[in-house]
């Protein structure tokens, strides 16, 4: 075989056998030094397999691994340590109580005598941060910084550590769109300075963004390894689904109808009792979508909790179909027609050690046919769970297996099914589509737009832009815990709507609220 | 297809509930290994000690009868912990819960002399039932309303039960040297097996003669304690009060956003687990001692913990929890007289809860690897 100078990484015929599945088949997966490589497919494709064995968190049942041109056998992650790789999990593996310096030198400190050279610790974080761009506080604890600034102190770990090929797990999925900027900045100065990225993702955009080259599992076999530039994004996502798939959504002009929400002033407080949301007046009609854009932390899951009746409402009045059901409790306001899509799917929206027949009756499960007299009738609920497996295309081992064991993209999916089947007249979606795959994406938003076509309000939430955008029909963008403005959503684009979410051409106007 | 994939899933089932039941046989043989070593350290014979432990608990009739009369407030004990349990909560009050009901059981068996004996046992029993769901629901309100946790409160409202019952109440109301409340009425007694040969009614069985042992001492509170096993267990799987309390026990934040108020579950939960632990203290009042008597908790409260987690906090699981400790004690009583000191059964009892424990944590470690192996 030959051996190409310039390949850093070469993993030839990677197979990984899990009982019952072949979650990596024959895998192919090479790497350019210095290039930034999406390793792109759906969830369960094995994209994280493939990354785990090369971390030597798995071992591979059949394959080899070229690294630097030379095979080598790894046996645990230190021996990837070794080499210079470095991985970036997507759950930070860091110790909350520590600062950040101490959790970049953990398990290779810095020491006079037996004790933590503090000094060269901080010197030698201060050295990496300055010269790849990535400026964190060292000093801070990591409980107290934000997701961006972990992720940050990850990325010095693991280049404190020697690593000259970092790999990253889905590193996006967990940032705002301003932190994800940055992170594309700083891929930028690591591929300046020499090293080499793979980064998983499933988001198309982002791999069209900032990648080389682009290398796509699907069904644990690696489909194909393209130049970025050569492709569109409709390309990689056929690729990735085996199918053609539509980016855009395809939805008519909307025909709203009656009145259906109403929120009258509405004024919620946080966990901290800081005032969240600052008199929020909407209204949704039947038929329509209205999207909300907003910076992540701008009151939205305080203003969704409140509408679904699991936080307090301080003032203000919400209205259903002219029923006021401001002071409703979760259950009641279900009981309304009301159904949501929480954001939070692992801890709000499903019991994850319950099964698929548990959880797909929560919030119904006191409900004909459900129950009667408070006795559950499991008949009844496994016929319905079946049905909503099939219609709904919920895979990951049927009805008796439990929440946790499915997909994200899954577990996204038996939400909403749950929630749609209960034929809602009005729905609070929020961020309905996080963390999961393109093929899913389309299917929810297709669940989305016939809700609509049906006649149901519907509240949409979401940290992407260009789900708000081309979901919504009308755009209500909020700041600071106040709307600034309602577009229509045909006449906006990201630019004027990215002004508006952070506040800086408006004047908020109105009342002078706060201080 | 679908037939086959349910079929399929009984089968995981029953083989993750023959793994939990070969996990806790595999505690107790590791427990009683090393209790060899400690039953060495008393110059005894370790085949004499555990043939003396076994026929001890279950060499005779009436001796297995007695390991079930034993187990039986350890039965319930166990599931006054099992299932707030369930809901995500710790009692550790089943002691005051069963000496509030026992006291409050006991009173009510001698203050009222002139009711019929189906009238003054069930209200009996009720009043004793009440009395510990009252002690229990008041930590699992609190919790509800105020957050607080309920180990502290329960374990301070342990204390007291103690004053409370014991020395206050016994205190006031003996009549005699005897520390305990005055005996009860013969109508609000519970059957005791031994009776039953000379019962006017239960005497006509055909099979009547074999309890005819004045060496026996079960009574009736081990039918109501299976029957209350079977009872927990069909509202914690079966119901939607079950299904709330379950959602509330692995994700309250979940449950809040399915409608379910987990203040509520967990109040009740500890209203029902009070309930059971009343009864325990009612059957000791009213079929064991026929009073209310000082040091008649035994340590129960505390012992139904451990059953309560070999049981795997499963209804069902804990009833073979209960008859485990029961015929460690009553096993463990014959050791003594066979020479082995009491503080080696003792410690025996700690080793089965301790392996127990541990052994547990091979399960978690065993789950856990399964999972990295399955899911990616």
């Amino acid at each position: 075989m030959s051996r190409e100078e310039n390949y850093i990484l070469e993993m030839n015929n990677i197979t990984k056998l899990f009982p019952g599945v072949k979650a990596n088949d024959n895998v192919n997966f090479s790497v350019k030094k210095g290039e930034i490589h999406a390793l792109v497919g759906e969830n369960g494709a094995g994209k994280t397999t493939l990354m785990k064995v090369l971390y030597g968190l798995y071992d591979k049942d059949n394959g080899e691994i070229f690294y630097n041109g030379e095979k080598v056998n790894l046996k645990g992650p230190q021996d990837a340590i070794d080499l210079g790789i470095g991985m970036v999990h997507q759950h930070f593996m860091l110790v909350d109580p520590l600062t950040v310096t101490e959790n970049i030198v953990l398990g290779n400190e810095p020491r006079s005598g037996i004790i933590l050279n503090q000094k060269k610790a901080k010197d030698k974080v201060k050295e990496i941060s300055e010269k790849y761009g990535l400026y964190v506080d060292p000093e801070a604890e990591i409980r107290d910084i934000s997701v961006g600034m972990q992720q940050r102190a990850e990325i010095i770990k693991t280049l404190y550590r020697g690593a000259e090929l970092l790999i990253f797990d889905e590193p996006t999925a967990v940032l705002t769109p301003q932190e994800i900027d940055e992170l594309f900045e700083i891929f930028k100065s690591l591929k300046e300075q020499g090293k080499t990225i793979v980064f998983i993702t499933h988001k198309l955009q982002e791999v069209k963004a900032i990648s080389d080259r682009i290398t796509v599992l699907r069904n644990g076999k690696s489909v194909d390894t393209v130049d970025t530039e050569d492709v569109t994004e409709e390309d990689v996502a056929e690729l990735m689904v085996g199918r053609q798939v539509l980016l855009e959504v395809e939805k008519t002009e909307a025909n709203p109808g009656k009145k259906i929400f109403e929120v009258n002033n509405l004024k919620v407080s946080d966990n901290r009792d800081i005032p969240a949301v600052r008199g929020v007046s909407l209204t949704v009609r039947k038929g329509e979508i209205l999207g909300i854009a907003g910076v992540e932390g701008n009151g939205q899951t305080e203003l969704v909790e409140a509408l679904t009746g699991i936080r307090k409402i301080e003032s203000g009045k919400v209205k259903v179909r002219d029923k006021d059901i401001t002071k409703f409790d979760a259950r009641e306001i279900k009981r309304e027609s009301v159904a949501h899509i929480p954001e939070d799917r692992q801890k709000r929206g499903l019991i994850m050690d319950f099964n698929l027949q548990e959880n797909v009756i929560l919030g119904y499960h006191d409900l004909e046919p459900f129950s009667r007299n408070g006795i559950m009738k499991y008949n009844n609920i496994a016929d319905y769970t079946q049905k909503l497996i099939d219609e709904f295309d919920i895979r990951g081992g049927g009805m008796e297996a439990k929440a946790k064991n499915l997909s994200g993209g899954n577990q996204q999916k038996l939400i909403v099914a749950r929630e749609f089947s209960q034929d809602p007249e009005f729905l609070i979606a929020s961020q309905p589509t996080r963390g999961v795959d393109v093929g899913s994406i389309e299917f929810i938003h297709k669940q989305i737009i016939e809700r609509r076509d049906n006649g149901a309000g519907v509240l949409l939430l979401s940290a992407d832009l260009s789900e708000v955008l081309s979901l919504s029909d009308r755009i209500a963008v909020i700041f600071e815990g106040e709307i600034v403005d309602v577009l229509d959503a045909s006449e906006t684009d990201e630019r004027e709507l990215g002004k508006l979410m952070t506040g800086s051409t408006i004047d908020a106007g109105g009342e002078d609220s706060g201080k | 297809m679908l037939e086959v994939k349910i079929v399929e899933n009984r089968w995981d089932h029953i083989k993750s509930m023959m793994t939990n039941f070969g996990i806790s046989l595999l505690s107790i043989v590791v427990a009683l290994i090393f209790g060899i070593f400690f039953i060495l350290l008393t110059d005894q014979s370790p085949v004499t000690a555990y043939q003396a432990l076994y026929h001890g608990a279950f060499g005779s009739f009436s001796n297995i009868l007695n390991t079930l009369w034993r187990s039986t407030p350890l039965i319930l004990t166990g599931l006054a912990f099992a299932l707030p349990f369930r809901a995500g909560l710790i009692n550790i009050g089943a002691e005051g819960q069963l000496l509030m009901g026992g006291f409050a059981a006991g009173v009510a068996g001698y203050v009222f002399t002139s009711l019929p004996g189906f009238i003054h046992l069930p209200l009996a029993i009720l009043i004793g039932m009440l009395a510990g769901a009252l002690w229990g629901g008041l930590p699992g309100l609190l919790k509800a309303k105020f957050g607080s946790n309920e180990v502290i409160t329960t374990i301070m409202l342990n204390h007291i039960a103690i004053a409370l019952t014991i020395n206050y109440g016994i205190n006031k109301l003996r009549t005699s040297s005897r520390m305990a409340t005055p005996e009860i009425e013969p109508s609000a007694a519970l059957l005791r097996f031994k009776e039953i040969p000379k019962h006017p009614i239960w005497g006509k069985l055909p099979f009547a003669d074999i309890f005819t042992n004045p060496g026996i001492r079960l009574h009736m509170n081990f039918v109501l304690a299976i029957i209350a096993a079977i009872i927990l267990w069909y509202i914690l799987f079966k119901t939607t009060l079950g299904y709330e309390m379950r959602a509330v026990g692995f994700n309250s934040d979940g449950a809040e956003y399915g409608g379910i108020k987990p203040g509520k579950s967990m109040f009740i939960t500890m209203f029902l687990g009070g309930a059971v632990a009343g009864l325990a203290g009612a059957g000791e009042a009213l079929g064991t001692h026929l009073s209310f008597m000082s040091g008649m908790d035994a340590g129960y409260g505390f012992t139904g913990i451990a059953v309560a987690l070999i049981g795997q906090t499963h209804p069902i699981g804990v009833i073979f929890g209960g008859l485990l400790f029961g015929a460690l004690n009553q096993g463990g009583l014959e050791m003594q007289f066979a020479g082995v000191p009491s503080e080696i059964v003792n410690i025996i009892q700690a080793l089965v809860i301790f392996f127990v424990a541990s052994l547990q944590i091979l399960k978690m470690y065993l789950r856990k690897r399964k999972e990295k192996e399955g899911v990616e």
